[in-house]
């Protein structure tokens, strides 16, 4: 038993070694005064000054965050509308079909929908660029946040609208004063989860960028395709500290409200996009 | 009285679904109709079936099995201790963290590792089996895939194997059963379902990446992904991406279909 102990626990030691070894590979290496990823040649702060001192890297860093910030934002006030229609939908076919229909941006590949998007913007006319990349990232962040909201909404006793009503509340009442408070929480975590898909997305944004502009990812992926830049470390350390932070900060977040954070769901929904 | 009043508020959600859900595919089915000259024409899917895609879809397929079965296979052993630790809320968040890390960054890093002076070719050296080439190459196609995966798979897995009633195990002990035995016969089927949700989250995506394959394979291996945005991205040729694309529509709906019926993969409940 002892023995088989030990061999389970190397079995998970060596999954999460594997795991989290390239993170710290290229930690180790945003340090290195080489300018290679295999000889350590000295330390140095060299990579995060270069980082610091790109006005292009930063110009694009500040565009990843705004477009990361004003999608999730108008995609959470989608979704809150969403779940409701949802929730309205008496037939439970129609509802099915509604959930469906919601979810075929979650289970479709990447490409596609980039393709696709990018034939939707060309014949609406819509510029390749800060536009086209805002609504695609607010068009696929709006059916998780629908995902993130409805069980909140679901939960919701029905007395507590019908009590609400009986009092004499107004429609705008029973909504701002009892039904958004009550799935705040899936509200945040919808805002949250679009978030983080706003910001990993990559192959959406790819293809409906278009010239002269550009987010951090499609920045990651075109120096990456000229080879090793050690500027790259530098600037992986960095977004690896914040997503930890971000993480942390949002577990604490949830984490006082005793209900279980769906765990699962948020990560599934990462699914390389 | 109130319905209408309802429809109104309801209508950006109705409008994000007919925009952006069933437009895209509609323009896409549409798109695959016509060829480079703007012509009406089917000979997009008669292309679609000469040998040069056949064998593009099949490497692709057999790619994506790859990493599926591979993912599976170390997944499912890690998502069984996992269930047996303690903390295990804590082991599982770790296990997500680093799919919160870009997948760019995460490849570029296997740039580094698996390079001709990196520390795998090194590990090889001293092992006297000698320096390979490993990058751009299908084994670090596969490798790197299935290593952004496996948090994919082991979720899943988890979640399934959390839900299995301890009780059933001690039963098949006391009904003599040995470990393999009880793992066949009560422990793999009922938590099938979390297999299958692990295996659609793997098989899809493998399909259709092109990133990896760009980065890693060095276009040594073209998938279905890489085909497409190879066709709308540096050839123009809308009309033959369009095709592809309308190809791994139905592989994914097929593979849906197969594999879970009503119950989807990332369906919230």
């Amino acid at each position: 038993m002892e023995n088989r102990n030990r061999w389970s626990n190397l079995y998970l030691a060596l999954v999460f070694i594997v795991l989290y070894a390239p993170i710290f590979y290229l930690m180790y290496y945003s340090f290195n005064s080489g300018g290679t990823m295999h000889e350590f040649e000295g330390f140095t702060l060299d990579h995060y000054r270069e980082v610091v001192q790109d006005t292009r890297l930063i110009i694009i860093v500040i565009n990843t965050l705004v477009i990361a910030l004003l999608s999730s934002a108008i995609a959470t006030i989608i979704a809150v509308i969403g779940a409701l229609a949802i929730q309205h939908v008496r037939s439970r076919r129609a509802k099915n079909t509604l959930l469906s229909l919601n979810n075929v941006l979650i289970v479709s590949p990447d490409v596609i929908i980039g393709a696709s998007f990018l034939i939707l913007f060309t014949i609406v006319g819509v510029k390749l660029g800060f536009s086209s990349v805002l609504l695609s990232h607010i068009a696929f962040s709006v059916p998780i946040a629908v995902l993130m909201i409805l069980p909140h909404l679901e939960e919701m006793s029905p007395t507590l609208t019908d009590a609400a009503r009986d009092l004499g509340a107004t429609r705008r009442d029973v909504l701002t004063k009892v039904i958004l408070p009550v799935i705040r929480p899936g509200i945040f975590s919808g805002f949250f989860m679009a978030l983080t898909y706003s910001l990993d997305d990559f192959a959406v944004t790819f293809f409906v960028t278009g010239n002269g502009y550009s987010t951090l990812s499609v920045e990651i992926y075109s120096r990456a395709r000229q080879g090793v830049s050690l500027s790259i470390n530098a600037l992986s350390t960095l977004i690896f500290l914040f997503t930890v932070l971000l993480v942390v900060g949002y577990y604490f977040l949830t984490a006082k409200k005793a209900k279980k954070p769906s765990v699962e769901l948020t990560a599934e929904a990462g699914v390389p996009r | 009285m109130t319905s209408k009043a309802k429809q109104v508020y309801l209508i950006p959600y109705y409008l994000w679904i007919a925009l952006f859900v069933i437009a895209p595919v509609l323009l896409i089915l549409y798109y695959s109709l016509f060829d480079l000259n703007g012509k009406l024409t089917l000979s997009n899917y008669a292309n679609f079936f000469t040998p040069v895609y056949l064998k593009m879809t099949l490497s692709s397929f057999w790619y994506a099995f790859l990493i599926t079965v591979f993912s599976l296979l170390v997944a499912y052993p890690a998502a069984w201790l996992l269930t047996r630790t303690k903390h295990k809320q804590l082991w599982l968040l770790l296990i997500i963290l680093p799919t919160w890390i870009n997948l760019l960054l995460k490849t570029y890093a296997f740039i580094g590792i698996f390079g001709t002076f990196g520390p795998v070719n090194s590990i090889l050296d001293v092992l006297g089996i000698g320096e390979k080439q490993i990058l751009f190459t299908g084994f670090s196609f596969v490798f790197v895939s299935v290593y952004i995966f496996i948090p994919f798979m082991i979720l899943p897995i988890f979640s399934a194997l959390e839900d299995l009633n301890p009780t059933l195990l001690s039963a098949a002990r006391d009904l003599g059963a040995s470990g393999w035995t009880t793992f066949r016969r009560v422990v793999f089927p009922l938590t099938v379902s979390g297999v299958r949700s692990g295996c659609m989250a793997v098989f899809i995506p493998a399909l259709s990446l092109f990133m990896i394959t760009r980065l890693i394979a060095g276009n040594r291996v073209i998938t279905l992904g890489t085909a497409i945005e190879q066709h709308f991205l540096v050839t123009q040729d809308w009309g033959m991406g369009s095709t592809v694309a309308v190809f791994l529509i139905v592989v994914m709906a097929l593979v849906m279909v197969l594999a879970g019926g009503r119950k989807g993969v990332r369906h919230g409940k």
